[in-house]
């Protein structure tokens, strides 16, 4: 009996096992789905609406590059991975790419073995606290009690904040936003920090936003973008170039409703190279040529996935910012597609 | 003159004193026989009607009919202009199914409830002795037909895996008949058996079932393990381990108690190990380092993982109660069955495994309540069981800000699940022990 | 088994390493090693050539790296500029006095608990009995979460102290604020100490185990003065005043005095800061184990026959006597190895504070110093490693306690 449970084990492992070595495009599609690895739980970025289904920014481009590759949004399986197994879980090929708020630093990248192949949101740590405090500044906080979640680099970046600027302060750790914001709420903390597109949720869901402020201050970078696994190049230039064509094609205003009607009447250049209608550049990255087209078609362009999901229009609430294409003032910009 | 006085009638049985019967008796004797014990009943008086005042209006007069916590605040200024608020059931009544069935969608919970079903007819015979043994075979179909309902697709994988005892106990008939009188012929027949059955189950099974899936496919929708959440997922990862670990479980007792050093030696070393450390690391070590141990690429199903590590930690405590009831058969059972000129397998499996298995019976039954509330530790790497779901929820923008409910519901259901068990288990230990004493 | 008296002389034969006895177990004991040592070894090769291929061969060096992360609750000196290893440190402590803090009160509480279960007021015994059930047969795990929002739903914040006419004010001659945030108490100093805090200690111990030598003599002392003249002096109040008289004398000596605490910007100031999570999780454990212990105790007491009461009461011991006496030890046999038994639940069950931002060993080493690494590996097996020490310390005082009263008793 013993030995029986162990040789089904095998079993279960040998059968499910896949060469992840290098071609990950292949294996993905042969696999006819994509592991996306996303957060457990972030609203607007990744969770659970009631029914179970996933919904949120980064969900949106998992499933952009699934109609990439398969021209079904829906051929996803989504990987939910914690703060704390999620780079094991890329390396050890759960999961195919990162969709997972997470930031691109240079230990990441070098030592911990994962590629960022660009950002999808531009954001920074901020901190939060309620207006009765009377608080204008990051500055003022010296002494107060700090709600912050562990196993990021906030945590990192609010030390250092702290001690650049000659303040104490006493953290109260905790494993998620729904805790940390009851935490708060409160008033178990004085500070609520995390990325500024997180706080900005936050302060939404409050039943009056108002009686709270975030500071002016951003207390450190946070690029969040997609991570692949080192040493597959033509894996990571279809996930670069995928988020690059979102990105561009908000440039030149494709969007999921003209797409197929500028396709079709091919008068601009730049637009029919994007669409796939010439260049042929599709297939150079081992994909269709008309891989942007369905993907603005099903899922939209950057802005629309961006007004979609976290914009000023949702209950995120999120301003484009930083995160507005370069040509209104955001550093959002992509390559050319030539 | 003589004077007779012998009564002739019973005088009618008078009335106990007023002062032992009736309900100011059995006060005075149960409540203040001492003025200690008085002080004490007037501090748990107190105490209970403390609890009763706080918590049942709460819990009464709350409101089962609202479509969010906004709602329901509504709802409560309304009946209650003085700003008094009760609690909001209707987080409960919106999301029951999730907290009970998970991620299945509606049209698909027959499935769990049909394997609940299955699990409970199928402990039947392993709970209560007195059962007919035709029940057995309830039991020995759920092992592959409640992973069938909770997981889905075809149902040749499953078939397959249990072809697999099949042909390995096939092949042990043929080769023992074959080899009858060689003086291996128990080792090739194992062997051959064991080989068979890997063979079958590594090699051939997996193609097998994928071309009669395609010739007929005949299954139910596939399920995701990571979609298994809520109480699905905590019964699940409950019986899953308690009946993957009772195998391991036996072996590990048995090879705790041999006189064989290195067999005793690696049973212990690997009981004491598993015991002493806490769940949580071992759950860690199935959703991060597991996949460091297998192969390169190997894709680990991070549930699965995590029931195969709480299948041996269960397996580690239940060792140790097996053990017990190992160490409870009386020695002269050992004495009789070697008496009998049984060898070492014939005497564990016809005289002492049935005794000492019945005797750890409420044993394992509190290790599977233990398992069984154990299941929320998940929730600190997924937030798929129970104590998870109630945190999803809690994020859902229309309950923001509910957190006595879910956490007392999902209480609740525990206390019940776990409380029934227990109550079981005593009195089975009960009964148990007027047999032997 | 034909004849045992006769040694077989026949030729050692292949079928032998499995039919005769001699040679049988040697046979199972080599395969079962050549078995276990193949999975053993399969599964370090994987592992080494995973991490190979990762390019982060194990490597302990990170826990010498700077940390970069604070702690709220440090027992020893640590800030975000100390190294991996300290934190570590900081952790590992912070488990041992949640799990010490919660094996006292869990004591008390099944003490007082198993005691009263077996009391003959039914009122008080069911209400014990009320509370182990609903205690016991819900996760350990939500009974923290409950705790901790309790503190933090129904105690007031630091705001509300603030201001003319505060909302909350503190408590027991304004020396202790419960807030939301944890319990602020006085903390004594020394305004005239012998310069460390260690030198300080060791003073005050050194009086304290002189008191204990000193009543040890004195009954000693006592007992001989009864041999002799069959009574015994009272010793209690001059045990009480040598062990108490030096004591106030050397804190008058020192300068004992409290700091309280204040509000001073967002937070208390001074006095000694008992936070949140810490309650939460002691709290939470002291409950959960308590339910276990109360049964033990009640257990212990009934194992005791009633014939060794009826034999007490037969000498004439009074009641509390023959608890204290003829019950109580008898019982303690039974009771501690399962104490002990829950002490090693509790220590484990104290993992579980991560989950309410406790401060414990899986908080720093399992989680934020995992991530920060990068090194799950070695953090993990690490952690593993650190309570599995503490483990087999408990069980082997546990096994070391067992065998002593084996000795004694029977």
């Amino acid at each position: 009996m013993k030995r029986s449970i162990f040789a089904c084990a095998a079993v279960a492992l040998t059968m499910t096992g896949g060469a992840l070595a290098a071609q990950t495009l292949d294996a993905v599609k042969e696999r006819g789905e994509l592991n996306c690895g996303i957060t457990e739980g972030t609203l607007g970025f990744s969770a659970r609406d009631a029914n179970g289904v996933h919904q949120g920014f980064d969900v949106e481009f998992c499933r952009a590059l699934a109609v990439a590759i398969f021209n079904d949004a829906d051929a996803v399986n989504y990987v939910e991975l914690s703060s704390a197994n999620r780079f094991t879980a890329l390396t050890a090929g759960n999961a195919d790419v990162l969709y997972r708020t997470t930031t691109w630093t240079l230990t990441r990248d070098v030592d911990l073995k994962t590629n960022f192949v660009g950002v999808n949101y531009y954001d920074g740590q901020a901190f939060m606290v309620p207006a009765e405090l009377g608080v204008s500044s990051a500055l003022e906080l010296d002494g107060a009690t700090v709600c912050i979640e562990v196993g990021t680099t906030t945590e990192l970046n609010l030390a250092d904040y702290f001690r650049a600027n000659g303040m104490e302060y006493q953290p109260l750790p905790v494993g998620g936003t729904t805790e940390a914001k009851a935490l708060f709420e409160e008033g178990a903390c004085d500070v609520y920090t995390t990325d500024g597109s997180a706080l900005a949720g936050v302060k939404a869901s409050f039943p009056d936003p108002s009686a709270y402020v975030i500071l002016p201050e951003v207390a450190s970078k946070e690029p969040l973008g997609p991570a692949v696994r080192h040493g597959d190049e033509q894996w990571a230039d279809v996930v670069r170039w995928v988020q690059n064509a979102l990105i561009e094609a908000e440039e030149y205003d494709i969007t999921s409703e003209n797409a197929a009607q500028l396709a079709e009447s091919g008068s601009i250049p730049a637009v029919n190279r994007i669409l796939g209608v010439e260049g042929g550049l599709g297939e150079m990255l081992g994909l269709e040529n008309d891989f942007a087209l369905n993907m603005i078609t099903k899922v939209g362009n950057y802005g629309e996935i961006f007004a979609r999901t976290i914009g000023e229009s949702t209950p995120i609430g999120l301003p484009r910012g930083l995160n507005a294409l370069y040509t209104e003032g955001g550093i959002q910009y992509a390559p050319p597609f030539r | 003159m003589s004077l007779s006085f012998v009564r002739t009638e019973m005088e009618e049985p008078q009335p106990a004193p007023s002062s032992t019967v009736g309900i100011v008796a059995w006060a005075r004797t149960n409540l203040f026989s001492s003025i200690p014990n008085t002080i004490l009943t007037i501090i748990a008086l107190y105490l209970l009607v403390r609890l009763a005042v706080g918590i049942f209006p709460w819990i009464f007069l709350g409101v089962w009919d609202a479509g969010s916590l906004s709602e329901c605040r509504e709802i409560f200024a309304e009946l209650y202009p003085d700003g008094r608020e009760y609690a909001c059931w209707a987080v409960i009544a919106d999301r029951w199914d999730q907290i009970i069935f998970g991620y299945y969608s509606a049209d698909q919970y027959w499935r769990p409830i049909l394997g609940w079903i299955l699990i409970g007819v199928s402990a039947v015979p392993v709970l209560y002795p007195n059962t007919p043994r035709s029940l057995l075979y309830v039991t020995v179909a759920t092992a592959f037909v409640y992973p069938f309902l909770v997981w889905g697709g075809t149902i040749w994988p499953y078939l397959m895996a249990a072809v697999g005892f099949g042909v390995g106990y096939g092949v042990y008939r043929i080769l023992a008949a074959v080899t009858a009188g060689n003086a291996f012929s128990s080792v090739i027949a194992v062997s051959g058996s064991v080989i068979a059955a890997a063979v079958w189950w590594i090699g051939l099974s997996g193609p097998i079932s994928g071309a009669l899936a395609e010739a007929m496919p005949w299954g139910i929708e596939a399920f995701r393990s990571r979609d298994l959440a809520g109480f699905a997922l905590a019964i699940t990862i409950g019986v899953v381990a308690i009946a993957a670990s009772l195998p391991l479980a036996i072996a590990l007792a048995l090879g705790r108690q041999s006189n064989m050093l290195i067999v005793n030696k690696l049973s212990t070393g690997f009981i004491e190990m598993i015991r002493g450390v806490p769940l949580i690391t071992l759950i860690f070590v199935a959703v991060v380092l597991l996949q460091y141990f297998l192969p390169s690429g190997t894709d680990v199903d991070p549930i699965l993982a995590i029931m195969i590590l709480v299948t041996l930690f269960t397996a580690a405590y239940i060792a140790e109660v097996i053990r017990a009831g190992l160490a409870a058969v009386p020695k002269g059972q050992y004495e009789a069955a070697d008496s009998l000129g049984l060898n070492y397998g014939l005497a564990q499996r016809l005289i002492i495994l049935p005794q000492a298995l019945k005797i750890a019976i409420p044993g394992i039954v509190s290790n599977f309540i233990s398992v069984f509330k154990d299941t929320v530790l998940v929730s600190i790497v997924f937030p798929n069981d129970p104590l998870g779901i109630a945190d999803t929820i809690r994020a859902d923008s229309n309950w923001n800000g509910i957190v006595w409910e879910l956490y007392g519901f999902i209480a609740l259901v525990f206390f019940l699940f776990c409380f029934a068990m227990s109550r079981y288990s005593l009195s089975l230990e009960k009964r148990l022990q007027t047999g032997h004493r | 088994m034909a004849d045992a008296a006769a040694p077989p002389s026949e030729a050692f034969r292949l079928s032998m390493l499995i039919y005769d006895s001699r040679y049988r177990s040697t046979t199972i004991q080599i395969v079962v090693l050549i078995l276990f040592l193949l999975g053993f070894f399969w599964l370090a090769n994987n592992a080494v050539q995973n991490l190979a291929a990762l390019g982060k061969p194990i490597n302990f060096g990170f826990l010498s790296q700077t940390s970069g992360y604070d702690i709220n609750q440090t027992l020893i000196e640590y800030d975000s500029t100390y190294s991996h290893g300290r934190a570590t440190m900081v952790g590992l402590l912070n488990t041992l006095l949640v799990a010490f803090m919660g094996c006292v009160t869990a004591t008390l509480i099944g003490l007082v608990g198993g005691v009263l279960r077996l009391s003959n007021n039914w009122l008080v015994s069911r209400l014990v009995t009320l509370y182990v059930e609903i205690f016991r047969n819900v996760p350990v795990l939500l009974w923290i979460i409950v705790c901790m929002l309790s503190i933090t739903s129904t105690l007031p914040g630091p705001r509300a102290f603030r201001g003319d006419d505060p909302e909350a004010s503190m408590i027991l001659f304004g020396n202790v604020a419960a807030t939301n945030r944890g319990i602020y108490v006085p903390q004594p100093f020394f305004e005239s100490g012998l310069g460390s805090a260690g030198m300080n200690f060791l003073v005050m111990a050194a009086v304290i185990i002189a008191g204990i030598f000193f009543v040890r003599w004195n009954n000693k002392r006592a007992g001989e003065i009864q041999v002799q003249t069959g009574d015994r002096p009272n010793t209690f109040w001059v045990n009480f005043a040598a062990m108490t008289v030096p004591f106030i004398v050397l804190m008058f000596v020192m300068g004992l005095s409290f700091e309280r605490p204040e509000l001073r910007g967002f937070n208390f100031k001074g006095g000694m800061q008992i936070q949140a999570p810490l309650i939460g999780v002691w709290l939470g454990l002291s409950l959960y184990t308590g339910t276990y212990i109360v049964e033990i105790v009640r257990s212990g007491i009934l194992s005791v026959s009633k014939g060794q009461s009826e034999a007490a009461a037969a000498l004439g011991i009074r009641p509390g006597l023959t608890m204290s006496l003829v019950i109580l030890p008898q019982a303690l046999r039974v009771i501690i190895p399962q104490l002990i038994s829950q002490y090693l639940n509790l220590t484990k069950n104290s993992s579980l504070g991560v989950a309410v931002g406790y401060a414990d060993l899986v908080a720093t080493l399992g989680t934020t110093t995992l991530n920060q690494s990068g090194r799950e590996m070695e953090t993990i097996l690490l952690l593993m490693a650190i309570y599995l020490t503490i483990s087999l310390t408990i069980s082997g005082v546990m096994n070391w306690y067992n065998r002593s009263v084996q000795l004694v008793g029977r």
